[in-house]
């Protein structure tokens, strides 16, 4: 399959490459992992006239601590597979590491990119609830300069973000969950390896011990392929904050998930109505696993 | 146009193509190196992949013109200097690892990352190595057998690199 012909750029310089955006506006596309554009212009799905490849773009394919050790920051062209096996990236955050690992098969993630995926916003794209569960930001650069998105602002819809045309993503921040109390967990539910997610469910905790148990004192939770976009499940983290962890308060954010959920049938990977009892199932594993793992029994992130 | 120069199997290549021409043809109609096959032409099978700078990926899903300046290893690039089969190529011969052979040139470039990010795969670990790898035969026991024999050889024999 050929693609329509068009014009390529490999800029060398971010600030080349945001000028190649605004100059060609309306009919380029970025070229970073290429796991889901390439596809599309195979199929003709997409056709822009001039696409610009940031891969050749200097540092910005790092995953390190703040300065200030607050947050982990992710450049954009950090690879799935940096990601699935970055030993920080495991041990501070595994919920990423595990989001990461279940994404595709290895040679998509040897080249399937973080920044590119969040840009393509595909309701059944993985990073945007693991995103999402850890409540991070965005940094984007475009020719008015730079600003910053929470990622609740920058999913908008259906392979559509908050991202102008003429902006690119330059890095993916999240805050450093607590060494001690936090947990994390992604659950996908697919039909054979390498598929796109039937459902999945992106859960992160922070529990504090105290007399009568644990109390939760942190809940993130976030959805895929349950919406028209990656979704923040949140009546079932108001169902967790600031109370007390419980066989019962987990059933009842799994619940809840259920209801707020709100996916569509489809051909492939079930009803709708699979799907909700899906998002309940797996919201509750998942929750039940990261409050495992922030109990103490952390692990690596499971197979 | 846009000029691609690559090292592939060692040696330098040097052409001008369309930006839209995919890895995989370039590799097949450009160069001659018909080893790397099209399965799918859909990022599914694994049939096309290749080692770009010693990373696996999937040739039918990239440009030419994103190769520019990198490294490339095809199957056949796998054998030595004089002939002699890599212990991968070897392990799938000796372990019947093929039945009608089309997905082999992916199977053995996968295995050849798998095995050298991680020497020694569980059984577990080569099956979700090979995971992006469709072998229609399903003639996968005597894959992961293969991959298993050649993680032991190459551990063996100090092979382990490449």
């Amino acid at each position: 399959m050929l693609p329509r012909s068009f014009q390529y750029y490999a800029p060398a310089t971010i600030g080349e490459a945001t000028r190649l955006l605004r100059e060609h506006e309306g009919d380029v596309k970025i070229l970073a992992g290429g796991m889901s554009l390439i596809p599309l212009m195979k199929l003709r799905l997409a056709s822009p006239g001039h696409v610009v490849d940031i891969n050749r773009l200097q540092g910005l394919d790092y995953i390190k601590e703040s300065e200030d050790g607050r947050a982990l920051l992710i450049g954009a062209l950090a690879r799935h597979h940096t990601l699935e096996s970055s030993p920080l990236a495991r041990k501070r955050v595994p919920l990423l590491s595990e989001a990461a690992g279940s994404i595709g098969d290895p040679q998509v993630r040897n080249l399937g990119t973080i920044g590119g995926a969040l840009a393509h916003s595909d309701p059944s794209g993985d990073w945007g609830a693991a995103i999402l569960a850890l409540r991070g930001e965005l940094t984007v650069l475009g020719p008015s300069g730079e600003r910053r998105i929470s990622i609740d602002d920058f999913l908008v819809d259906t392979f559509t973000s908050a991202l102008e045309e003429s902006e690119l993503i330059t890095r993916v921040s999240v805050p450093m969950p607590p060494e001690r109390g936090g947990g994390g967990a992604y659950l996908k539910l697919e039909r054979k390896a390498g598929d796109f997610a039937t459902v999945a469910v992106a859960a992160q905790l922070s529990l504090e011990e105290s007399a009568d148990g644990y109390r939760c004192t942190y809940a993130g939770i976030g959805l895929t392929a349950l919406g028209s976009k990656n979704l923040r499940a949140s009546k079932a983290e108001g169902c967790l904050m600031g109370r007390r962890l419980t066989t019962e308060s987990i059933a009842e954010a799994a619940s809840a998930a259920e209801m707020e959920c709100a996916p569509t049938d489809d051909p492939l990977r079930g009803s709708a109505k699979y799907k909700r009892e899906m998002a309940r199932v797996f919201t509750r594993r998942a929750l039940e696993l990261a409050a495992a793992r922030a109990r103490g029994r952390r692990g690596g992130p499971a197979g | 146009m846009t000029t691609v120069k690559v090292r592939v199997n060692g040696k330098g290549e040097t052409k001008d193509v369309e930006p839209r021409l995919l890895l995989v043809d370039f590799l097949r109609e450009e160069l001659g190196l018909t080893g790397t096959h099209v399965g799918c032409d859909t990022t599914n099978c694994g049939a096309c992949t290749i080692l770009l700078d010693g990373r696996s990926v999937k040739s039918c899903t990239m440009f030419a013109v994103q190769a520019d300046g990198r490294e490339i290893t095809t199957i056949e690039g796998m054998q030595d200097a004089s002939g002699e089969l890599h212990p991968i190529q070897r392990a799938f011969w000796e372990n019947h690892g093929l039945q009608c052979g089309y997905c082999t040139p992916g199977m053995v470039m996968q295995a050849a990352w798998l095995l050298r990010e991680n020497p020694d795969p569980t059984e577990q670990e080569i099956r979700l190595g090979i995971s992006g790898n469709l072998c229609r035969c399903t003639g996968y026991q005597n894959i992961v057998k293969s991959v298993k024999e050649a993680a032991k050889a190459m551990r063996s024999d100090g092979k382990g690199r490449r």
